[in-house]
């Protein structure tokens, strides 16, 4: 078998002739490309091929073939194609047939000024798109408390589920071991100075305070606000938004408004939670490895926490509740039409909302001190 | 295994396709000949475009043996079936197109892959694929920048791009209007004619069916087996199936003489 291709001219008066030899074909390791332009030097009119020991080809010749032809058309060579198999003939025909004209916007590698001015835009742009979400789930709300909305029950009461009973086990081992590592490091700081009992205020006022709504957020930002954005986006992407649209329902009151609910009465409820199960930490340690009586603990634990405390917690949460609804939604629903857009929203969604959770936990805790609470 | 027919280049013995415990069909048996055009027929939902993912290898079979000139599919290791795979290319419905890429690349990724040619070369062989369906000049352009029908024509292009054996198409003209689609009918027929590929086809496009196929298979939703196979134009006419019948013709109920 011959495996080697070539390429050989020879000329006839004003006639060029070209003999293709061998295997024309893309898994023969590739002969060089033969210089074309010096194949033609000589003033030939009409060219023509033969093909009589051409092995086998496929598209390595037909790229070789229109590479001539264009050659040809440029030095105005008239072609006789009678030589060709009658196949190739007909795909060298094919390829120059006319074409569709592709439009402007051509996808093009952009420069690092573009690029900057790209996300200053992106920026601007997002911040007003983050405000006019703002404003319609307001008017979603407004909507839904004069009972204008339309949802499914089932949708809410499975957001419900999902938020709540669904997300108690991860809250309450992550809880319990944040509750477990203050108690931990706050007694080996606090026994220095025999101050051991105090490892109750610590903890206590800790989880209330900070941790407990703070990592139920966090949690429910990974875990609920990254399934939001998903499944918008999906929606998004299958065009089951825009179904929704031409149906006559608003996909804000249809899918973002139960979501949104089912956080924002969920979250506070899985702080409590996590502020208990933080609490049980500590005293596990207390008792254990401080021994604390059980008694003495608890009481000082009760001492420690104020009503206020609580309600601190509570009111973050519910802010931390809305900002992980409001980031999953509003990515998932302005989610781009493609697999790689759903991911991209995904992602962002968590990570805004673990950016806004965190600054805006301290910016409560700077309120707050300065109220005096 | 001996060689039943002589031309034929895939060969479907006793077919079961399930899912799970579900029999979708059973008792399949037919021959692709090497150079037809053969298309895959039925009602919604019989299992068309399942029988497309057995014969792409991308389902096993449930029961019953696929052949690919005399190679059984299933039975053979995991380098041979890549080998039989890259042997054909696959059109999917809409495109398929990965959207990370632009359509120069989408093409190009099999050649970097599985051939040893230049970059150069295969950057030629691209823009040569690309003018063959007619979309010379868009190999810069992203999947979301064009149009279902372009994508559908760069999907084709991604399908020729190692010169395949055999080509699968799912459903091609699904979306297109019918200049669009008569253009792709056309297409697919020349690249036939001119690369010599055996075709394999799923469409319920009568217009398709009647200007391209050569054979065919009819799967039936009820019986779930195959009811016909052969040249639709044959079958039109001849088949003693009313079922077969009333598909060709596009009808629900048959004029009386018909009917017996």
């Amino acid at each position: 078998m011959i495996t080697e291709c070539a390429l050989q001219s020879s000329r006839d008066g004003d006639k060029l002739c070209l003999t293709f030899l061998g295997s024309w074909t893309i898994h023969v390791t590739p002969c060089a490309s033969p210089d074309i332009a010096q194949l033609f030097s000589q003033q030939a009119k009409t060219l023509c091929f033969n093909t009589e020991q051409l092995h086998e080809w496929d598209s390595r010749l037909l790229v070789e073939l229109s590479r001539i032809a264009e050659f040809a058309a440029s030095q105005s060579i008239t072609i006789d194609d009678q030589g060709l198999p009658s196949g190739i003939r007909k795909l060298l025909h094919l390829t120059q047939k006319k074409t569709l004209i592709p439009p402007d916007d051509k996808y093009s590698e952009s420069g690092i000024l573009e690029e900057v001015g790209n996300h200053a835009l992106g920026f601007f742009r997002q911040s007003i798109e983050m405000l006019a979400f703002t404003g319609e789930i307001l008017l979603s709300y407004v909507r839904f408390f004069s009972g204008r909305t339309r949802f499914l029950k089932r949708d809410l009461t499975w957001f419900f589920y999902d938020c709540g009973p669904q997300a108690l086990p991860i809250v309450a081992l992550i809880s319990f071991l944040v509750g477990f590592t203050l108690a931990f490091i706050g007694a080996v700081q606090l026994q220095m100075f025999g101050a051991d009992i105090y490892v109750a205020n610590l903890v206590g006022l800790t989880m209330t305070r900070e941790m407990g709504p703070m990592m139920a957020a966090i949690i429910m930002a990974g875990r609920t606000g990254a399934a939001y954005a998903a499944q918008l986006g999906t929606m998004q992407v299958n065009e089951e938004i825009d179904a929704l649209h031409t149906m006559g329902l608003n996909p804000l009151d249809f899918l973002v408004l139960p979501r949104m609910t089912a956080l924002l009465v969920m979250m506070p409820l899985l702080a409590i939670f996590a502020d208990f199960i933080g609490i049980l930490g500590g005293f596990f340690i207390g008792c254990f490895s401080l021994d604390i009586s059980p008694i003495l603990y608890y009481e000082q634990t009760v001492q420690a926490i104020h009503i206020n405390h609580f309600l601190v917690g509570i009111i973050k949460s519910i802010v931390f509740g809305y900002l992980v609804a409001f980031c999953g939604c509003i990515k998932g629903m302005h989610c781009g039409r493609s697999a790689g857009a759903v991911g991209q929203a995904t992602t962002s969604a968590v990570v805004t909302a673990i950016v806004f959770i965190v600054i805006t936990d301290a910016g409560f805790t700077f309120f707050f001190n300065l109220i005096g609470i | 295994m001996a060689k039943t027919t002589p031309n034929a280049l895939i060969e479907v013995q006793d077919l079961t396709m399930a899912y799970g415990d579900f029999i979708l069909q059973q008792n399949l048996t037919f021959n692709i000949n090497k150079g037809s055009i053969f298309t895959i027929m039925g009602e919604s939902g019989c299992g068309k475009s399942t029988l497309l993912r057995h014969l792409t290898g991308l389902k096993r079979p449930a029961a019953g043996n696929i052949l690919f000139s005399d190679v059984d599919f299933w039975l053979s290791d995991e380098k041979t079936r890549v080998q039989l795979m890259q042997q054909s290319g696959v059109l999917y419905q809409s495109g398929a197109l990965w959207s990370s890429m632009t359509i120069g690349e989408n093409i190009a990724l099999p050649l970097q892959q599985f051939t040893d040619l230049s970059a150069k070369l295969i950057d030629e062989i691209v823009g040569v694929k690309l003018a063959l369906v007619g979309l010379k000049g868009f190999a810069n352009y992203l999947p979301s920048a064009i149009s279902g029908g372009m994508r559908k024509r760069a999907g084709l292009a991604r399908a020729i791009a190692l010169d395949p054996e055999i080509l699968f198409f799912d459903e091609p003209s699904a979306g297109l209007d019918p200049i669009s689609s008569k253009m792709l009918d056309d297409l697919i027929l020349e690249l036939r004619d001119s690369l010599g590929a055996t075709i394999v086809m799923v469409t319920h496009e009568l217009p398709s069916i009647f200007a391209l196929a050569d054979d065919s298979v009819f799967l039936d939703t009820e019986t779930r087996t195959m009811l016909a196979t052969g040249n639709p134009k044959t079958l039109a006419r001849e088949s003693d199936s009313i079922r077969v019948k009333q598909f060709l013709s596009r009808s629900i109920s048959l004029p009386d003489e018909l009917q017996e």
